[in-house]
């Protein structure tokens, strides 16, 4: 099973995407923004965190415009998966392939800190490791969290189970208190908090495990 | 020519950074500020001085980046 980690300038996740990934058994290769093309036989591509170009005009506003994302739209277009946490999560809502938006959280600050989190489905390759309504505790840190749709975009992501995790205690505002959704396909996954820090008990927990182990043993046997 | 683009978030849309600025304004001992919505103003410098293909252009910048239309609305003027 092959993965692309996309490097934006001020990308900062993406090595920690890349070790969590080989770690459940994907064969990863690092693609930087300017590369036009994906390698060949890419399975999923994981956007990671951080603040690309500078979170200039928008977070992910200018990422989403670049070469490589162009790539990355035709590759969800022909099926493929794709994974953006934090960061990648702006940005795959900038390039249209997820509904709705990040904001500025609603209490203003960045919040950095390790929370609560249930699992909203299990019915996904992403979340297939988990059991629905599982709780997870999985660090956020981030200043643009706060997942806006209006009421009619959430009334459909709910009637078609694509809220992937939902926050215990809603930390930015979030529409629906939503950290993680899939695309109609269950394809790409955007979630703000990140499973790729807590994949080692070294990182004082490991309740991320489930999705890339998960993910990638569902594109191992596919 | 040029382009004055306010992009400003939707109606209804919560604007935690102008709520902020209200309590601040609140605290400085301006009274009666009910409201505060902060946006953004880019200003564009274009060649040639056709106004309509401007415009038409600039809508497009709009759509395609300037402006997120999930959460955003702008407003274009031209001089």
């Amino acid at each position: 099973m092959k993965a692309a980690v996309i490097v934006f300038p001020g990308s900062n996740c993406d090595r920690d995407m890349a070790v969590a990934l080989r770690a459940a058994g994907a064969d990863v290769e690092m693609v930087w923004h300017k590369d036009a093309g994906l390698p060949r036989g890419v399975d999923l591509v994981a956007v990671p965190g951080g603040f690309s170009f500078g979170d200039y005009l928008r977070c992910g506003a200018i990422a989403a415009q670049s070469p490589v994302c162009r790539a990355v739209i035709d590759h969800v277009h022909k099926g493929g998966y794709a994974l953006g946490v934090c960061n990648g999560f702006q940005v795959l809502t900038e390039t249209g392939l997820l509904p709705g938006a990040l904001m500025r959280n609603a209490g203003i600050r960045f919040v950095c800190k390790t929370v609560p989190l249930t699992v909203a489905t299990a019915d996904s390759d992403f979340t297939r490791g988990y059991a629905k309504g599982a709780e997870l505790q999985i660090p956020v840190a981030h200043h643009d969290g706060n997942y806006f749709v209006d009421a009619a975009q959430l009334e459909q992501l709910r009637a078609e189970d694509r809220i992937a995790f939902t926050y215990g205690d809603n930390p930015n505002g979030s529409t629906g208190g939503i950290a993680g959704v899939l695309s109609e396909n269950r394809r790409v996954l955007g979630m703000m908090p990140h499973p790729e820090r807590a994949v080692d008990a070294g990182h004082g927990g490991t309740d991320g495990r489930g999705l890339f182990e998960g993910l990638v043993g569902a594109l191992v046997a596919a | 020519m040029k382009a004055r683009v306010q992009v400003m978030l939707k109606t209804g849309v919560l604007d935690p950074q102008g709520e902020a600025i209200r309590h601040a304004l609140g605290a400085l001992g301006f009274d009666g500020v009910e409201g505060v919505r902060q946006g953004k103003v880019i200003e564009l410098d274009l060649a040639g001085d056709d106004a309509a293909a401007a415009e038409a252009q600039v809508t497009e910048m709009c759509e395609k980046l300037l402006a997120n239309t999930v959460i955003e609305s702008y407003k274009i003027d031209l001089s």
